[in-house]
């Protein structure tokens, strides 16, 4: 069953477009992280469908009904917001209380609502206390306690771990992953710019970048088969790279030529009409292997930097592209700065993209 | 005592039609446009229009006062500038003719020009001086709270405290103004002070640079402190002494500040009266514009014309502040 | 980080100009001169307010603590009282006025000379009488002849002059220069004048911050504008719209509505700036959490901003208040000098003009004048340095 559905929702300030038409089908239940650099326009495309903005074009459907025009308050949503945005003036107790309060709710259920979120949280100590007087962990929790109250079909999350240092970030992931396991109805939709949390919380990642969807998948999908270059840098760290070569070979495995006289084959499929066009190909660090006797090499250079990190260690290496080439091999490398290295990987870790960025899987 | 219970009363019943007026046209917005119960396609219409009209509702007290008591009587006195004494016949530019011709106006017109340069100026450098040094001592802030409390006296209160200190008595007796008797113990005449033309303008500044000294050294004092610490540390790593920190690395970065301070008292000169009205009214070539336009309202049952025009020569005064200020409002709600 | 780098970092700027200024008794002496420089004048006022009119009129302030000599008149007791002893009539008693004493230095029997005889020498006058009077101020006054006449003999004399503090100065200015009136009045003036645009302004800042509307730029450029229009441009066409009113419902121009009004037209400008800017900064997800807990503008303004802008009222309410107590054009304008309208900026004023040489008279009314907003300022002044600091365009 559909949660929540967007058509070619689209959003301009003026004559400034910032969302270029977004589709997106949400089942119910789902957990949904949108991920994407600053100014990508996630966090507005939350604020639309929490009713915080007017949605320019398009269409917003919760539970099947379109909501374009309702209020905030009539959506069925609740909102968790990366301030925390607390009541300051009032008790733990009336914030969560607030909203329900303002609905004329009756007593009895109001209190009910509110303890059970409080003992869920374990907040119920803390009932009687101003946020001010609260940690930014337990501030978060209220303000997820506050959401809960609304039981909403609907829950919002606006980079709700930002604001925390990075023990507490842990262990409020955590608790929000047993949150989605206690409410298994209700649908999550979840900004962040952390691929971590996007890549632990999430049932579907959706990436998003200057306005327009770059990809959607589950977290694995994102990390095993991007969609574009785009993706592929965005998710994973260190970030893939992406080198140029030419297509010397299409069909159902596809063979590369590589810039230092190399040929090599990959086992993807591509169209014969791209024979003998430019290419981008890359690998992820943690897929790089040192060159042994008879394999082939798809990289050298000169290390620069070296990053030992205990359990991996980092190389930088300068190929001569634009940027340096990065590889991640297990446990401590005997390698100096300015050894010359070369460097292979097996062809199934290879991501071939045409010249426009896009995946040869999604051609 | 009637009279407290009737003002207590008037102002509860005041407070109450407020609150009637803005709980009342909400409920009232609510009960025309509802959207709880409707269709949603209604509802949405509903709380389009009533969200539309919410902030005229709102904003309609604030609006109808600034326009009545503001906005239109600028309008208004430009108009009664061209006008007779009475404000009903229309005499042209003549009011203007005769103000320019008038001694009195002329001499007002350089009184507030020397008012103009010395009051502000005088105001903020000992209010920048007592802000840097009250910043270093420990008991700063009850030296900041003394030197302040001036703000919280009228005007005319200001006047009489001044005039005191400018008491003349007649060589031979004893002096009871502190300013004489310094004089007569320097071995000096003691002088009529506020008699004495030209110079009696600037004992009439000295009471308002006497006020406003507080309030410029307040908001110096805040800019003082919102400097980064982090220049001056540098510019003591850099060698600087205390006097090379202070105008080469404190002043210059509270320029801004320094200008509204400035601006500020500029109008508060502008409009100020009631000390030349208390302590000269006028004489001893001490009149300003204020008070002249406040004389001619009254003088001879009141010329509203040439009250008016002298208002308006105010007005003209005040408007590059006017444009400036609201030019740094405006750029400064950009960058949000 | 080690202890001592604790205290290096957070040793403050002023720690730090201390170190490197050789300069600090300087900087000591120079603030101690500038608060006395400030503060003399007032001080001044507050001390010859509480002082024998008398004193006050003859000698300066600064003097009041030290004791003088003084040139007075005193009459012996009626003959009435005269006794005859060894053949002699005498009248004796003490030259001190009533319940106080006095320090003789020299007495004599005519206002030429006041100082003709030491006290305590039994000194024969012209007409052939004796008198003595002591340094305690006891006189003997003695005669062949009866005394005659109902009121007793002038001695002259010179005496120390102790300081004499009175609050008489101020029971006067209370009473009969009809100052506790213009209290009243002025507390009438003031109070609704500060607390009617306190509400206006709110829900006109709320508007302008958190609500969409059309031209709200525009409306906060007036705004601005307006902060600093001069008063002396309403004041014509205003009191001109007021005598056309009062005419038309045959009442009197001059009212407490009239003038409650007006300060809420002019200081409606600064409060709706004041607020607007503290408003505004209000964090907004606040705002659009209560939003989305269903809260609507009324409610919002209502139990989130009004609350949380506390401060920012308080910071009017000073403001206005102040400038309110203190004004003199606006009361001047449209509640004329009425004895039922009199404030007691105006009431200054007129006895500025009435009892200007009345040093007593003017010293004590302009501190009752002064002693609310001083009382107000030294207990709120945090809240009116926020104000200023928010107010002043910047």
């Amino acid at each position: 069953m559909t949660g929540l559905k967007l058509t070619n929702i689209k959003k301009s300030y003026g004559k400034t477009d910032v969302i270029h038409g977004v589709d997106l089908e949400v089942q119910k239940g789902e957990f949904i992280v949108f991920v994407g650099p600053s100014g990508c326009g996630k966090s507005t495309l939350l604020r639309m469908i929490a009713g915080l903005e007017s949605i320019t074009d398009g269409d917003l459907e919760i539970s099947g009904e379109r909501v374009n025009d309702l209020p905030a308050a009539m959506r069925g949503i609740a909102m968790v917001f990366q301030t925390y945005a607390l009541y300051p003036h009032m008790t733990v107790y009336d914030n969560m209380a607030f909203g329900m309060r303002i609905a004329k709710a009756d007593k009895a259920e109001i209190e009910k609502r509110v303890t059970d979120a409080a003992d869920m949280l374990q907040l119920t100590p803390y009932l009687d206390r101003l946020p001010k007087a609260l940690s930014g962990g337990q501030r978060q929790r209220v303000a997820i306690g506050r959401a809960i109250v609304r039981n909403p079909t609907v829950f919002l999350f606006d980079e709700p771990l930002s604001n925390l240092d990075a023990a507490l970030r842990v262990a409020t992931r955590i608790e929000i992953a047993n949150l989605k396991e206690g409410l298994p109805d209700t649908t999550m939709v979840y900004v962040t710019h952390d691929q971590v949390e996007a890549m632990t919380l999430a049932d579907r990642i959706v990436v998003l970048s200057a306005g327009l969807i770059e990809q959607v998948g589950t977290p694995l999908e994102l990390y095993n088969k991007p969609a574009n270059t785009f993706v592929a840098k965005f998710i994973g760290s260190p970030a893939m790279n992406i080198s140029k070569a030419k297509l010397s070979k299409a069909g159902d495995s596809s063979v590369l030529a590589l810039p230092n006289g190399n040929s090599f084959e990959v086992p993807i499929s591509s169209a014969a009409g791209l024979e003998g066009q430019d290419l981008e190909w890359g690998v992820r660090p943690e897929d790089m292997l040192i060159c042994q006797d008879n394999d082939t090499e798809l990289l050298s250079g000169s290390v620069m930097f070296i990053e030992s990190l205990g359990e991996v260690t980092l190389l930088h290496i300068d190929c001569g592209g634009e940027d340096s080439v990065v590889a991640k091999l297990p446990g401590i490398a005997d390698v100096k700065k300015g050894d010359q290295i070369s460097l292979t990987a097996p062809a199934d870790k290879l991501h071939v993209f045409d010249n426009k960025g896009v995946s040869f899987l999604y051609l | 005592m009637d009279q407290i219970y009737s003002a207590l009363l008037t102002m509860s019943l005041g407070v109450a039609g407020c609150i009637l007026y803005f709980w009342g046209s909400n409920w009232l917005l609510g009960i025309i446009f509802p959207f709880r119960g409707q269709s949603h396609e209604q509802a949405a219409r509903n709380l389009r229009i009533a969200s539309s009209v919410r902030p005229w509702l709102f904003l309609g007290p604030a609006l109808f006062f600034l326009f009545l008591y503001l906005v239109y009587p600028v309008i208004d006195s430009l108009r009664l500038s061209f006008m007779g004494r009475s404000g009903e016949e229309f005499v042209g530019i003549s009011n203007y003719v005769w103000l320019f011709n008038d001694p009195e106006f002329q001499e007002s017109l350089k009184n507030n020009v020397l008012w103009l340069l010395i009051v502000p100026a005088a105001s903020t450098f000992f209010g920048l001086i007592i802000a840097a040094l009250t910043d270093r001592v420990s008991w700063g802030n009850i030296a900041k709270s003394l030197i302040f409390m001036p703000m919280a006296i009228s005007f005319i209160g200001a006047s009489i405290i001044w005039k005191f200190i400018y008491d003349y008595r007649p060589t031979g007796s004893d002096q009871i103004g502190l300013l004489n008797a310094f004089v007569e113990y320097l071995g000096f005449e003691p002088q009529a002070w506020i008699a004495v033309p030209f110079w009696n303008n600037l004992f009439l500044m000295i009471i308002l640079v006497w006020i406003q000294t507080g309030f410029a050294m307040v908001i110096l004092s805040a800019a003082l402190r919102g400097i980064p610490e982090e220049t001056v540390e540098a510019a003591v790593l850099d060698g600087a002494n205390g006097l090379q920190i202070f105008f080469k690395i404190l002043v210059p970065q509270i320029w801004g500040t320094i200008a509204v301070v400035w601006t500020t008292i500029t109008i508060t000169v502008l409009k100020v009266f009631d000390i030349v009205l208390a302590m000269t009214n006028g004489q001893w070539n001490s009149q300003v514009l204020a008070n002249m336009m406040f004389d001619w309202m009254f003088r001879g049952g009141g010329d509203f014309g040439r009250g008016a025009a002298i208002a308006v020569i105010i007005m003209v005064a005040v408007v590059p502040i006017m444009v400036w200020n609201i030019r740094n409002a405006q750029a400064q709600m950009e960058d949000r | 980080m080690s202890a001592t780098q604790t205290q290096a970092r957070s040793s403050t700027l002023v720690q730090r100009m201390k170190r490197i200024s050789p300069l600090t008794i300087v900087v000591h002496l120079s603030v101690l001169l500038l608060v006395i420089m400030w503060t003399i004048p007032t001080f001044g006022l507050l001390v010859s307010s509480i002082r024998d009119k008398d004193q006050l009129a003859v000698s300066g302030w600064w003097t009041a603590l030290s004791s003088s000599e003084q040139n007075l008149i005193a009459r012996t007791n009626a003959p009435s009282t005269q006794v005859f002893e060894n053949g002699v009539y005498i009248l004796k008693g003490n030259i001190a006025p009533e319940g106080e004493s006095v320090e003789v230095l020299a007495f004599g029997s005519s206002s030429q000379d006041p100082s003709a005889f030491e006290p305590g020498t039994t000194s024969t006058l012209r007409n052939g009488n004796t008198l003595n009077v002591e340094t305690n101020g006891d006189y003997v006054f003695s005669s062949e002849k009866e005394f005659t006449g109902s009121r007793g003999k002038r001695i002259f004399y010179q005496a120390v002059e102790k300081p004499r503090w009175t609050l008489d100065n101020y029971r006067e200015v209370l009473s009969s220069e009809g100052l506790g009136q213009s209290f009243i009045n002025s507390l009438t003036v003031t109070i609704p004048a500060t607390i009617i645009p306190i509400l206006i302004a709110a829900f006109a800042a709320y508007a302008l911050s958190w609500m969409q509307m059309p031209f709200r730029g525009l409306l906060l450029a007036v705004v601005i504008g307006l902060l600093v229009v001069p008063l002396q441009m309403s004041l014509i066409p205003l009191l001109r719209l007021y005598n056309e009113i009062a005419m038309y419902f045959g009442v009197g121009a001059k009212s407490y509505l009239g003038i409650w009004l007006a300060h809420t037209g002019f200081g409606l400008p600064l409060a709706i700036y004041l607020l607007r800017n503290y408003i505004s900064n209000l964090p907004r997800e606040i705002i659009e959490s209560a939003r989305v807990d269903g809260a609507t503008d009324f409610d919002i303004f209502r139990r989130i901003v009004l609350p949380l802008s506390f401060p920012a009222l308080a910071s009017f309410a000073i403001f206005q208040f102040l400038w309110v107590w203190n004004d003199l054009l606006v009361a001047t304008v449209f509640l004329g000098n009425g004895d039922e309208f009199l404030v007691l900026t105006g009431r200054l004023r007129e006895l500025l003009g009435s009892r200007g040489g009345n040093w007593e008279i003017l010293t004590a009314s302009a501190f009752v004048t002064m002693i609310v907003p001083i009382t107000v300022f030294f207990t709120l002044q945090r809240y009116l340095v926020r104000g200023l600091l928010a107010g002043s365009v910047k």
